[in-house]
């Protein structure tokens, strides 16, 4: 006992001296010349890398004296405050090093440094330091017990390894029962709750350097692990299924926020991408997350509905000289995708499982063959074949030309900006479909047939009917993005549609982004769709590792999370339930007590 | 072994309007004949049962029934309408079942299961759920409500929003019937039930079946319980190698020897003899130690004579008794 508490004590001492001088660290300079992007070199304030230190500084800084008990801090960490503390440690020693090897490694030696670096380096340090000597979360109240029980000591007899001991280290407790708040302040936590995603989200994007984008990566990840580990997102997802409409009116709110916040049209269009994926990756999330039907082709489906939408859209390479309105446009690539979906599907739904698969990869690729085909030598002329169909003039909307610069609320939304929005609204649709969908005899049915289709049909379900409605459905959903997709890119090429690429959208990218993000939610692929758009796009440096890394990235999530970023309403039952939901997902009733046949 | 369908007096308390009528069904996979000829007629507010030794078809003949199988010869009908061989219509038509080794949509809440098994006799579509009309939400509100009927009916109300997965055993068994009288079927097809029962549960299972009973569907089952499906039902028929041997009464099954025969096999050559027989049970009267097993076995050999139980060994036969 006399040498437990001074340890403690100076664990937190050490921690909160530790994130304050790494606060104070970044107002100095890191380095002394401009040449490193982001200009560390000011005395007196912090600019870019710095910035996200000072970030997880504040973090680190706040979860510290939460863990003081401090009145007004205390819901910041109602699971434990020690895993979050050393998480966020973590994650601002990763990204302050990181800065510091990139500026040794760019500005090639140490020499480069000036001495805040080494501040901040022994700075962060001496913060992960003091967070890993802090006391277990699940141990305080463990060994409190039984320190009050039989009055020894409660020091930690066993030491395994050092390894399991961080890990214990980052275990948390259950977090408690929530204070009961007023509705008013449920939403508000909402509204903020997504206010600050949107902040994080937009910082994101904006990064301007790819070393920024690594630094704000890092920091997110051990942040986002902190949050969930205090518990605040576990009290978050209760208060937005509790508030389903407003948390969707939130969303919807701060995404249609992005375009005012920023100016910039790089910026914008890689937005607009992104929601386009994300949109056409919900649309898979149908077919794959609802319904079990595993489509390796999805991204022809979009290829449709942007092929049917570029031929009407009076492009002049077009070999249909029409120009429909854009609701026709809309229509006409809907219905092309749900005509080829049906097409492709009443055929192949009648396989399950890999030979689905592998059926639709094929119709994928014959897709894009086809289109590379009809070019007038090898087929009849209406795609152009290899070139695509260019030239795809501006929507134009009630008078409102999505090509112009408009001035709303006295902030210039540029043309990209203006898709943006159109494509927002897309979004929703999709969102509503899906969550309509979801929640209704037929989407119950999907499920079923997801789980169990010889169950499924023995309780009157056409599962064949059913299939062939999810395929179609989801085809109709990807070719509205293409619609859009095809005005916002100007050019309908083939080899924009292919099974897989580095650059999404394709049906491989689509896949991991349903099943990264998790399947059967609706945040999950949004999230997922975001992630996998953004870095790529943002680490440009790593090219030629890109791919490796997305691999490495999937194999790694799925070892440690399988059920994806978002785990859908399956988690949320853990409420009501004794920690059952560990169980592995092959540990089905069906291998149960006293079963000698297989078959049924 | 022929087939002679013992003709039965109708059970008492029954109407004879046939539910279900099975004749001359036949299922062959290559050359084997799973099943054989066989026929079968369950009544409106009747329990009948199916038994069998293991591999005699009964399961085999059960998928023939829900469309699973397409028989190959021979047709079954549903209150005089032919059975489509598919299974969703067959459910719809009336023919609900639950699966031997339990087939729950797992990941599902118990309402959510029961929900599904509302599926044929809601007709909300696609566009309905979409738009979200007044009808869509009646129509979701009458299915939650009937669900939740039968969740109090099988006891499983308060268990609603759990996975299906994290139910212990029986509640699973329970739960599959639930999901499988969500569709209102006039007959209920129920494969081995309380495989895997404690007795109490078995009994409360036994309750249930005639619950169902009572509210007028038909029930089949198949079970290797003896207890259970003679306390249970009305009319019992017997498969053996894809063939019906015997249908009737508990007492008539009961005390056909080709049943035992079939479960407990025939005597071979130097088999105990009566004299062997009366040395043994000497002996055993001596030690005084059978008493509750003779009384038990005895309404089985009453009308046969005791050299075919003697053949087997007379452990097997309180062994198949008292399971």
């Amino acid at each position: 006992m006399p040498d437990r508490l001074p340890r403690r004590t100076t664990a937190r001492a050490l921690t909160l001296t530790g994130a304050a001088l790494t606060i104070l660290s970044t107002f100095l300079a890191w380095t002394w010349t401009t040449a490193f992007p982001g200009n560390l070199t000011v005395n007196g304030y912090p600019g870019g890398l710095q910035t996200i230190t000072l970030t997880g500084g504040i973090l680190t800084l706040l979860h510290a004296l939460a863990g003081h008990h401090l009145r007004g801090l205390r819901w910041l960490a109602p699971a434990g405050t020690t895993a979050p503390t050393v998480l966020l440690a973590l994650g601002t020693l990763a990204t302050t090093w990181y800065t510091l090897g990139a500026i040794t490694t760019d500005l090639g030696g140490l020499a480069h440094l000036e001495p805040g670096a080494y501040i901040a380096a022994a700075a962060t340090l001496l913060t992960l330091t003091g967070a890993l000597a802090l006391p277990n979360d699940r141990q305080t109240t463990e060994t409190a017990g039984t320190t009050a029980a039989t009055g020894t000591p409660g020091t930690p007899e066993t030491r395994p390894n050092p390894w399991q001991r961080f890990r214990h280290t980052l275990t948390t407790g259950r977090a408690p029962r929530p204070t009961p708040l007023p509705t008013w302040a449920e939403i508000l936590i909402i509204a903020t709750a997504f206010a600050l995603g949107l902040a994080a989200f937009t910082y994101g994007i904006d990064t301007e350097y790819g070393e920024l984008f690594v630094g704000y990566l890092l920091l997110a990840v051990f942040t986002l692990t902190a949050l969930n580990r205090s518990g605040l997102t576990s009290r978050l997802s209760t208060l937005t299924a509790k508030h389903r409409n407003i948390t969707l009116t939130a969303a919807f709110t701060a995404a249609a926020c992005f375009p005012f916040l920023q100016t910039n049209d790089a910026y914008a269009n890689l937005a607009t991408s992104i929601l386009i994926f994300a949109t056409v990756a919900l649309g898979l999330n149908v077919v794959v997350g609802l319904a079990g039907l595993l489509d390796l082709g999805y991204v022809a489906f979009l290829g449709v509905g942007a092929y049917a939408a570029a031929l009407v859209s009076g492009s002049p390479e077009s070999a249909v000289g029409v120009h429909f309105p854009f609701w026709a446009a809309v229509l006409t690539g809907i219905g092309a995708s749900l005509v080829f979906g049906v097409l492709i599907g009443a055929p192949t739904l009648r396989l399950r499982g890999d030979y689905l698969a592998i059926v639709t990869l094929g119709f994928g690729e014959i897709f894009r063959i086809t289109m590379l085909n009809l070019n007038g030598k090898t087929g009849p002329d209406i795609t152009n074949g290899s070139m695509g169909i260019p030239n795809i003039p501006e929507l134009d909307l009630f008078g409102f030309d999505f090509g112009q610069t408009h001035d709303i609320l006295g902030i210039p939304i540029g043309r990209f900006g203006n898709y943006y929005l159109l494509m927002l609204l897309a979004t929703l649709l999709v969102v509503l479909v899906f969550r309509r969908a979801a929640e209704s005899r037929i989407g119950r049915a999907w499920v079923a047939i997801r789980e169990d289709e010889t169950a499924a049909t023995a309780m009157g379900i056409n599962a064949f009917r059913l299939k062939l409605l999810a395929f179609a459905l989801g085809a109709a959903l990807a070719g509205l993005a293409g619609t859009v997709h095809a005005h916002v890119i100007t050019t309908a090429t083939p080899d924009q549609y292919q099974f897989a690429g580095t650059v999404p959208p394709n049906s491989a990218f689509l896949l991991a982004a349903v099943i990264l993000g998790g399947m059967g939610t609706i945040s999950g692929p949004v999230i997922g769709a975001a992630l996998l758009y953004l870095i790529p796009n943002k680490m440009d440096f790593m090219q030629d590792y890109q791919l490796l890394l997305f691999g490495l990235a999937l194999i790694l999530l799925m070892r440690f999370r399988p059920e994806g970023m978002v785990a859908d309403r399956r988690k949320q039952l853990e409420f009501h339930e004794t920690g059952q939901l560990d169980v592995p997902e092959q540990g089905l009733p069906d291998g149960a007590v006293g079963v000698t046949k297989a078959e049924a | 072994m022929t087939t002679t369908t013992a003709t039965t007096p109708p059970a008492p308390a029954t109407d004879d309007t046939p539910v279900l009528t099975a004749t001359g069904v036949t299922m062959r996979f290559g050359g084997l004949t799973a099943v054989r000829a066989v026929d079968l007629t369950v009544s409106a507010h009747e329990i009948v049962g199916l038994i069998g030794p293991n591999g005699a078809g009964k399961t085999t003949f059960f998928n023939c029934l829900t469309g699973l199988y397409i028989p190959t010869e021979g047709t079954v009908t549903y209150r005089d309408t032919v059975l489509p061989p598919k299974p969703h219509l067959v459910t719809k038509a009336g023919v609900a079942r639950t699966f031997q080794n339990i087939r729950l949509f797992a990941n599902m809440t118990v309402l959510e299961n029961v929900l599904v098994g509302r599926h044929t006799r809601t007709h909300e579509g696609l566009f309905s759920a979409l738009l979200r009309t007044p009808r869509f939400h009646r129509a979701e509100t009458a299915s939650t409500r009937r669900a939740m009927e039968l969740l109090d009916f099988t006891g499983l109300a308060p268990k609603a929003d759990h996975l299906a997965r994290n139910l212990p055993y029986g509640e699973q068994r329970k739960l599959e019937i639930a999901r499988a009288l969500a569709s209102d079927p006039g007959l209920l097809l129920l494969d081995e039930p309380t495989a895997g029962m404690n007795p109490q549960e078995t009994r409360a299972t036994e309750a249930l079946v005639r619950a169902i009973r009572a509210q007028g569907t038909a029930v089949l089952v198949i079970e290797h319980d003896m207890r259970f499906i003679f306390n249970l039902c009305d009319r019992v028929a017997v498969l053996v190698q894809g063939e019906k041997l015997v249908e009737g009464t508990s007492d008539v099954v009961q005390a056909d020897e080709r049943v035992i025969a079939a479960y407990l096999g025939t005597p071979f050559e130097g088999a105990p003899g009566e004299e062997e027989l009366a040395e043994v049970e000497a002996a055993e009267a001596g030690a005084g130690a059978t008493t509750g097993a003779g009384a038990g076995t005895g309404t089985d050999t009453a009308g046969t004579g005791t050299g075919t139980e003697t053949a087997g060994d007379p452990g097997a036969a309180r062994t198949e008794e008292d399971r």
